[in-house]
């Protein structure tokens, strides 16, 4: 291994700028002559909208322009497109309403977007905007998600019952035979919580209209700047995509929630051209509260059906899963495709049976959200994996061992085939690093202290690499889900790569450059990585679901694949030899058999200025592309431990020890996806202990900002221990399975088993605050005096 | 409007200001200096920490007619003659930043600790010293480790205050 190739903890080439305070996010982004906008939202969860007095308003100082949803229809503007058809058991489409940029005559959660005021200055913005008057019809809201298809109110017409579908997966008649043969059933109710992503970087926009040119032009904060400008053009019909760019310049995290087209940036860039300026418009926190996309916000009603051996033997599932007010743009494959085909976790069940009800409420729409779907199942799976050993006791550890899948490839009764794994391992070395044969002991000196101990598994496995494009437009996606890259040599042998994956905090353009460095033998500096902006990069479908190792960088080592090609061309005339005996190693053509050799660098330039070679038996130049599409999902999968301690009188949990051991495959950089695995342990954690987003009865958002939606922070973790098995993929050139999501789909589990561990087995809500678990402490400590 | 003069990272400089104007708006907008940055309306997230006269303030809780006269670096006057302070060095070596966007008041959060606190800093302090900087991405564990080495490399260097 290389200091620089794959397999190093290369230091990030993108620091120096983050570290200077050098680094350029949207809002750093300012044009000559901008103005500002602010959206006036909906403060009722639901109204409609009888009339929208602007008269007053639009006299203030400042004000430029004052937009509704009319002006957005008769400009013909599209509305906001869902792109995962979902078709429900019966084979009906799913009941989508329509979702516009600004609301058209009725609102549907509180944020919802009523109206733009554009003006000179932000405080002249808002200062209009308190100056619109908009006259309510107030409707009920609707804000159960067990119960919203229940609800007489209807909040979109074409779903009368608030059901966007019914569907289902698996074999439901095999199900229901392995339960009647089962010896013992477990039965859950689990409420998955629902959260606020919170990228640190709230979203925003600036967005221009180059009249000379008839050309926009959009910064926004976006994990996949080409699919922003695909939605954009295609269907809400800004403009064509030879007259949009979309540029994401850094991004300052997104954790799925900056994957999705939203009204403002839409807005933006439309209204640039309304008012002939620069538009820009920068998310507040409580704003980004209120309409970034939500993740998770599941109730499901489990069941794990076992044999007399141990052995499992099914498992079924029916889950409600809140889409909020609208479908936002991956919303519905979310709690389906991303969902129920993970509920194998990694064991031989013979028959899984899953059915999702999606509806609709009064609340911000739902999306993905790190891990998307997976983190759901995996707590389902979890759960109730650690509460059937409790019921049959057998150690929680020992129970999954002996149903582990151990042969692959496997295929799974819920559509996905696990290509490689080794599950064993992963649990061997989890144990080990998290001393479980001393828990007893330390367990008996927190009870001498009077706190009580207790140690939760998650044996997790996850989809990523999404996704191969045939198979997932077969499932409904409405894109394929390849990847592109360019690799352009420069004339001295410096390289730029173009890639279609977006980096908003992974890293890439150090870990593309370390493979570029492992396959053409130059320097870390002589590679530069360009991403995230479409008038550089041709096409791409940006970042997330843990693809831009697995998917992005298996396009730049095909591309990289056609320059060593190339070259060998190159380098046979400037070598004369035969093609056939060129070999290249260690950035250096040879002649086979010879002293003979052409550094890369040397060999770019002889391509360039084409001296050599006839330039029509070969072309000039030294730059290739490719397209990457997988031919499967990749399958991480690991075991993380959560050891905690309860302190029964206040409730409050502290996580003592966390192991964490993790098979991505091939690893490019151990530093970066050590980062990625603390990261989103963290996230995990955080939904498991202390995230939580409130809704009151009348659609009120109660937790709109960090004084209420409890955020982890340094004094609410500990350090992590983190260890890694490696199973390389066989189903991409470079091995890789991907890391971004595991730790946020692994720690919540661990946490609630470890919890219900030390409290006697109570069940526990998410999140397990104090007071949730402060009765849980109480309840068990009753139960073990009347014993 | 109103007349304000200070002194941002050894620059005296003086502006005509809209009286509510914050010190992070005046920081950002007047003086485009973007590395200091707005992530919370609360005070909570600690992305726009500078330092006032050698203490760590919340930039997004001052008005910057309350600083007038005062001396203010930010993250971009952390660094002199183009050598990196050894808190913004240890941040890069021990990885203790993904997305970079509450980097930089996590340093200058960091270095103030370090002012109050020593260079010899234990795991525990660092965690509640850091209460008031939040970061989605690193779960901490790199930055409580960037903290910890950083501190030390402050004694080794002889720095205290930053860019004074």
């Amino acid at each position: 291994m290389s200091a620089t190739g794959i397999g190093a903890s290369v230091r990030r080439k993108e620091d120096h700028r983050f570290i200077t305070g050098a680094g350029r996010y949207t809002d750093d982004i300012n044009r000559p002559n901008q103005a500002y906008a602010y959206f006036l939202r909906s403060p009722h969860a639901h109204a409609t909208i009888k009339t929208i007095d602007t008269s007053k308003a639009s006299r203030m100082p400042g004000v430029l322009a004052i937009l509704t949803g009319d002006d957005l229809a008769a400009d013909k503007v599209g509305g906001l497109i869902c792109g995962w058809m979902i078709h429900s058991k019966d084979g009906s489409p799913m009941k989508a309403g329509a979702h516009p940029a600004l609301a058209q005559g009725k609102v549907r959660y509180v944020g919802d977007h009523v109206a733009v005021i554009v003006a000179d200055t932000l405080a002249q913005a808002r200062d209009a905007a308190e100056a619109v008057a908009v006259d309510y019809g107030v409707l009920p809201a609707v804000v159960d998600t067990a119960t919203a298809s229940k609800s007489k109110t209807v909040i979109h017409d074409a779903a009368p019952d608030n059901t966007v579908f019914n569907w289902h997966l698996g074999n439901k008649a095999e199900t229901e035979a392995a339960f009647k043969a089962a010896k013992h059933v477990v039965k859950l109710d689990i409420v998955n919580n629902r959260l606020a992503p919170n990228p640190m970087e709230p979203r925003a926009a600036v967005g221009f209209y180059d009249k000379g040119e008839d050309h926009y032009t959009l910064y926004t904060t976006s994990q996949n700047p080409h699919v922003a400008r695909l939605v954009l053009s295609a269907f809400i019909g800004i403009a064509p995509e030879n007259k949009l760019r979309v540029i994401a310049p850094d991004v300052g995290g997104g954790f799925g929630s900056k994957i999705f087209i939203y009204a403002e940036e839409t807005v933006c860039v439309w209204a640039s051209k309304k008012v002939g300026r620069p538009v820009k418009w920068n998310s507040d926190r409580t704003e980004a509260f209120l309409s970034d996309a939500h993740g998770r916000d599941h109730v499901t009603h489990a069941e794990l059906a076992i044999d007399a051996n141990g052995k499992m033997l099914g498992l079924r599932a029916h889950t409600i899963a809140n889409l909020g007010a609208y479908l936002s743009t991956f919303a519905s494959s979310v709690p389906t495709y991303l969902y129920a085909p993970l509920l194998s976790g990694q064991y031989n069940i013979p028959a899984v049976y899953a059915e999702v009800d999606a509806v609709y409420t009064t609340t911000a729409p739902v999306d993905a959200y790190r891990g998307a779907g997976r983190p759901e199942a995996t707590f389902v799976v979890e759960r109730l994996v650690e509460v059937a050993a409790r019921q049959i006791g057998m150690d929680p550890a020992k129970f999954r061992q002996m149903n582990f899948v151990t042969k692959f490839p496997h295929q799974t009764p819920v559509i996905m085939m696990y290509d490689a794994g080794n599950y064993n391992a992963s649990m061997k070395k989890a144990l080990e690093i998290a001393d479980y044969k001393g828990f007893g002991k330390r367990r008996r000196e927190s009870e001498r202290r009077g706190k009580l101990r207790g140690i939760g598994f998650s044996a997790y496995i996850e989809a990523c690499g999404i996704a191969p494009s045939a198979a997932v437009g077969s499932l409904g996606a409405g894109v394929g889900l390849w990847e592109s890259a360019e690799v352009r040599v420069n004339p001295i042998g410096t390289v730029e790569i173009l890639t279609g994956s977006h980096s908003h905090g992974q890293g890439h353009e150090t870990t593309f450059a370390q493979l570029v460095c492992e396959r053409l033998g130059v320097s870390m500096d002589a590679v530069t990585i360009v991403h995230g902006d479409t008038d550089k990069v041709q096409m791409g479908m940006g970042t997330y679901g843990s693809r831009s190792g697995a998917v992005g960088m298996s396009a730049i080592s095909k591309a990289l694949d056609k320059v060593i090609a190339k070259g060998k061309k190159v380098a046979a005339y400037v070598l004369e030899a035969s093609e056939k005996d060129i070999d290249f190693k260690d950035g250096k053509f040879s002649v086979k058999g010879t002293d003979k050799t052409l550094d890369f660098g040397a060999c770019a330039l002889q391509a360039y200025i084409a001296h050599k070679f006839n330039g029509q038996d070969l072309e000039p130049g030294l730059k290739e592309g490719a397209f990457y599409d997988p031919t499967n999902f990749t399958f991480p999968a690991g075991v993380h431990i959560a050891e905690v301690e309860v302190d029964p009188d206040t409730g409050v949990t502290e996580i003592l020890n966390w192991t964490a051991v993790d098979d991505f495959g091939v690893v490019i950089n151990p530093m970066i996806v050590e980062g990625q695995v603390h990261g989103g342990i963290a996230q995990g954690v955080g939904q498991a202990l202390l995230e939580g987003v409130v809704y009151d009865k009348e659609g009120q958002l109660v937790t709109a900002s960090y004084m209420d939606y409890c955020m982890p922070r340094a004094d609410n973790l500990p350090s992590f221990k983190v260890g890694m098995t490696v199973t390389a993929c066989p189903s991409n050139p470079l091995g890789i399975k991907g890391c971004g999501e595991a730790g946020a789909i692994a720690a919540p589990p661990a946490v609630i088993n470890a919890i219900t561990d030390a409290v006697g087995h109570e069940d526990v809500a998410m999140p397990a605050t104090p007071k949730v678990v402060w009765r849980a402490a109480q309840k068990a400590l009753k139960k073990m005096a009347a014993e | 409007m109103a007349a304000v003069s200070m002194t941002v990272n050894g620059h005296s400089v003086t502006a005509d200001i809209d009286p509510r104007t914050l010190l992070v708006q005046f920081i950002r907008d007047n003086q485009r200096l973007t590395g200091t940055h707005v992530g919370c309306d609360t005070s909570q997230c600690g992305a726009c920490v500078v330092h006032v006269d050698g203490k760590a303030v919340k930039s997004c809780t001052m008005l910057a007619l309350q600083c007038d006269g005062a001396n203010v670096t930010t993250i971009e006057g952390l660094a002199t003659g183009g050598v990196l302070h050894p808190m913004q060095e240890a941040f890069r070596e021990h990885h203790g930043l993904q997305c970079g966007f509450c980097t930089p008041g996590m340093i200058m959060s960091a270095v103030d600790i370090v002012n109050r606190k020593g260079n010899n800093l234990d795991e525990h302090t660092i965690r509640e010293e850091l209460e008031g900087n939040i970061c989605r991405c690193t779960g901490y564990h790199n930055i409580v480790k960037a903290v910890e080495a950083g501190a030390k490399a402050m004694a080794g260097s002889g720095m205290k205050h930053a860019a004074e």
